[in-house]
C-alpha cells in the first residue's frame, strides 16, 4: 500500500463508560487524508463526528477509550502517552474549536498563549517567538497585530478570537488542521471572512484540512471530499460533487433535501426527515437510520448494511446498493 | 397559501399590530465614578405593520437588536419610546392589569428549547400553565383534555403528559414550547430563533409545524432569525436590522431577488448554498471588520464603517427609510446608484 496519506485512520472505535452502560460514540471508522486536501465531516449532534478527532488528538474525556489504528504518516499515534503525542499535536496536527472564547485561556495574554508553543516545540527565544506570533496574527487579518498581541482574549470580538485560534493553530506549520465547527458560533458575514481565510491559508500552506460541520453549505464551498456520519458510523463518503449531485445514502439525500435554500423560492412544505436522531445507548439492530428512512426494507431491521465501496472513492452503507 | 402584504389582497384588512418609532435604550454606567450614564440604543426607531396571517422575518447579526425588538413588542422589555398598537390600541406603558388579558393573544417561543422549560414541572403542567392563568374557570378535566389535544396537534404523544422536560430531545422540547404558546390560541407569536439550536434534520420538522399552525389558526408570526435561508422559506416580508436600525424592509421575493441595501446584499451573499457549483461560482460581497459597539455607534448611517460604498454624506446624515416600491423600503443614501 502506498502511503502518501498524511493521516490514515483504520477501524477506529471509541467507547465511553457511563453510569447507564457503555456507549459506542464512534464505530469502526476508516478514512485517510492527503496533503492539501480538505475533508468535510458532516453529521448531526451525537453522530460521532467530533469524537473521531478528539480520539486521534488524545483529547477524549476520562471515561472514553479508543481502539483501532491512527497513523500520522507512518507513525502510529492512537493512545500514545501524552509526552509522545505532544511531539505531534499542536505541531504537525492542530485543532481549532467551535467556541473560541472557551478554548483560549482568559487569564493569559494572547502573546503568552501564542509564544509558548514556539518556545516549547521550536526552541525559539521569546523575542523570536513573539515576532512570529505577530506575523501570523497579521497573516490571519488582525489589524494592529503588534499591539493587539499583548491583549487578553476578552478584548477581541468573536470573529477576531476565531482568527487568533487559527493563527495559533498554524504557528508551527501543521500538516493537518482539524477545524471543529469553526464558524458555527459566528455571524454569517464574519463566517464568510473566516471561510475565505481558511481557503487562502490552505492555498498558501498546502495544509490538509478536516472541516467538521453540520452546515452543508460550508462543505459545498470548501471541501474536496465528504464523509457523512450517522449514529457513530460512516454512512456515505465521496467527492463533494458526487455527494451533492448523486447521493446514494437515504440520510444524505434527506439532509440535502431538508435544507431550505436561499437561492430558491419555495412555497411548499420543506422536506423533513421524520423522527429523532438515534440514541447511541439504544441503537436498533440493523441499520441505525431504519426508523427515519423512506426506503426501509425488512432486511434493514435484521442486519446492518456494511459500508460498501463503489465507483471511484465512493462508499455507502445501504442495502439499496445491492439492488435488492 | 396567500402572501399577505399591504399590497396584495389585504388592503381592506387593518393591521393587527402597528409599531411606530419604537425605541429601546438601555442605560450603561459611565466610565469613572461620576461620569454620566451612557445610552445603548438596542432598538432605535423601528416602524412596521403586521397583518393577520402574515409572517414578518426579522434578520440581522448578533447584537442588532432583533430579540430586544421582539420582547419590546410584547412589553416584556419596557420600550423607551414610540408606540406599539395592538388591534389599534397603544399598549406601551399599559399597566399590568390591562396587559394581562392581552397576553392571551400575544405569545413567544424561545431559542433554547430546554432552558425555556421549567425542569421541575411535567410537560402537562408546563403546557397547561397559560390556561390555568388565563382561564381559571376551566375545570381540571377540561384543561387536561385541551392539553392532550394540543400535544397531539404539535406531534407529541399525549401519553407523555406526565414526563419531565429532560426526557425529551431538543426538537421535542421545542414542540412543547410551541404547544405552550398555542394553547390559548393566540393571534400573534414572536418566534425568537426557534430552530437555531436544533439539528438540521429537525429544523425542517419545526418549520413545517409552524407553517401548518399558521394556516390552521390564521396566526401572525414575527420570526426572528439569523438564518436567511429559513427566513426565505417561512416569511412573507423581511426586515433587516443593523445596530437597532432598519436597513431594509421588503417583500420576501423582492428582498432576495433584488436587495437594495448594501448590507442586505452582503448578508444574502454570505449565506453558504449547499450546492458545490453554485457556492463556488457565486458572486460575494465580503464585509470587512466586525459589528461596531452599539454604545458608540457610527455617526450618520450606522452601517457606513463596514459599507464598501460609503461616502462623505454617510458620515454626516442619517439615511431615512425610503419607499422604493410599494413593497420595498430602503435606508441608504445611494440605493439608486448602487
Amino acid at each position: 500500500m502506498t502511503t502518501n496519506h498524511i493521516l490514515t485512520v483504520e477501524n477506529l472505535t471509541t467507547r465511553f463508560q457511563t453510569p447507564d452502560g457503555e456507549v459506542e460514540a464512534v464505530n469502526n471508522v476508516n478514512f485517510h487524508i492527503d496533503p492539501g486536501e480538505t475533508l468535510g465531516v458532516v453529521g448531526e449532534s451525537g453522530s460521532g463526528k467530533t469524537q473521531i478527532f478528539l480520539s486521534l488528538m488524545g483529547l477524549l474525556a476520562k471515561n472514553g477509550s479508543s481502539s483501532g489504528s491512527v497513523r500520522y504518516k507512518d507513525t502510529e499515534i492512537l493512545n500514545l502517552p501524552a509526552r509522545e503525542l505532544n511531539k505531534i499535536r499542536g505541531v504537525s496536527m492542530s485543532m481549532i474549536f467551535q467556541d473560541p472564547m472557551t478554548s483560549l485561556n482568559p487569564y493569559l495574554k494572547i502573546s503568552k498563549q501564542m509564544t509558548e508553543v514556539l518556545v516549547e516545540h521550536r526552541g525559539m527565544s521569546e523575542a523570536e517567538a513573539l515576532k512570529r506570533a505577530i506575523a501570523m496574527l497579521d497573516r490571519v487579518g488582525i489589524p494592529g497585530a503588534a499591539q493587539r498581541v499583548h491583549m487578553y482574549p476578552h478584548e477581541f470580538s468573536g470573529g477576531m478570537r476565531q482568527r487568533v485560534m487559527i493563527a495559533m493553530a498554524l504557528l508551527c506549520d501543521p500538516e493537518v488542521l482539524i477545524a471543529d465547527e469553526p464558524t458555527t458560533a459566528l455571524d454569517v458575514t464574519v463566517q464568510a471572512q473566516i471561510l475565505d481565510l481558511l481557503r487562502d491559508l490552505q492555498k498558501d500552506f498546502n495544509t490538509a484540512t478536516v472541516m467538521i460541520t453540520h452546515d452543508l453549505g460550508v462543505v459545498a464551498g470548501l471541501c474536496d471530499r465528504v464523509m457523512v456520519m450517522y449514529g457513530g458510523r460512516v454512512v456515505e463518503t465521496g467527492a463533494v460533487r458526487d455527494i451533492y449531485y448523486d447521493s446514494h445514502h437515504p440520510y444524505t439525500e434527506g439532509l440535502l433535501k431538508s435544507m431550505p435554500r436561499i437561492d430558491h423560492a419555495n412555497e411548499e412544505n420543506l422536506f423533513a426527515i421524520p423522527g429523532q436522531p438515534p440514541n447511541l445507548q439504544n441503537l436498533p439492530t440493523g441499520c441505525a437510520y431504519q426508523e427515519r428512512c423512506g426506503y426501509v426494507m425488512e432486511r434493514c431491521s435484521k442486519e446492518r448494511p456494511p459500508l460498501k465501496a463503489f465507483d471511484q472513492d465512493r462508499a455507502s452503507a445501504c442495502f439499496r446498493e445491492d439492488g435488492q | 397559501m396567500t402572501v399577505m402584504t399591504p399590497k396584495s389582497g389585504t388592503q381592506d384588512t387593518s393591521p393587527i399590530l402597528s409599531v411606530r418609532d419604537l425605541k429601546v435604550h438601555f442605560a450603561i454606567p459611565g466610565k469613572g465614578l461620576f461620569a454620566p450614564d451612557r445610552q445603548l440604543k438596542a432598538v432605535d426607531g423601528v416602524n412596521f405593520d403586521l397583518y393577520p396571517g402574515e409572517t414578518l422575518g426579522v434578520v440581522g447579526e448578533s447584537g442588532c437588536g432583533k430579540s430586544t425588538l421582539g420582547r419590546a413588542i410584547l412589553q416584556l422589555i419596557a420600550p423607551s419610546g414610540g408606540q406599539v398598537a395592538w388591534l389599534g390600541k397603544n399598549i406601551v406603558g399599559s399597566p399590568h392589569r390591562e396587559m394581562q388579558p392581552l397576553r392571551r393573544d400575544l405569545q413567544i417561543i424561545f431559542q433554547d428549547p430546554l432552558a425555556s422549560l421549567n425542569p421541575r414541572m411535567t410537560i402537562g403542567e408546563i403546557i397547561a400553565e397559560p390556561l390555568v392563568t388565563h382561564k381559571p374557570e376551566l375545570g381540571k378535566e377540561e384543561i387536561k383534555a385541551r392539553v392532550k389535544r394540543m400535544m397531539a396537534r404539535v406531534g407529541l404523544l399525549p401519553q407523555m403528559i406526565n414526563r419531565y422536560p429532560h426526557e425529551f430531545s431538543g426538537g421535542q422540547c421545542q414542540r412543547i414550547g410551541i404547544a405552550r404558546a398555542m394553547i390559548l390560541e393566540p393571534k400573534l407569536i414572536v418566534c425568537d430563533e426557534p430552530v437555531s439550536a436544533l439539528d438540521v434534520s429537525i429544523q425542517a420538522q419545526i418549520v413545517n409545524l409552524l407553517q401548518e399552525l399558521q394556516r390552521e389558526f390564521d396566526l401572525s408570526l414575527i420570526f426572528i432569525s439569523h438564518d436567511l435561508s429559513i427566513v426565505r422559506h417561512i416569511c412573507h416580508r423581511i426586515m433587516v436590522l443593523y445596530l437597532g436600525n432598519v436597513m431594509e424592509l421588503a417583500d420576501r421575493d423582492n428582498i432576495y431577488a433584488n436587495p437594495r441595501h448594501p448590507y442586505t446584499k452582503a448578508l444574502i451573499s454570505a449565506v453558504p448554498i449547499p450546492d458545490p457549483e453554485i457556492e463556488r461560482n457565486k458572486e460575494r460581497i465580503v464585509l470587512t471588520g466586525d459589528l461596531p459597539s452599539p454604545i458608540s455607534p457610527p455617526s450618520g448611517c450606522v452601517f457606513r464603517t463596514r459599507c464598501p460604498f460609503a461616502k462623505d454624506k454617510c458620515a454626516s446624515e442619517v439615511p431615512k427609510l425610503d419607499r422604493v416600491s410599494d413593497t420595498q423600503e430602503v435606508a441608504c443614501h445611494f440605493h439608486d446608484s448602487l
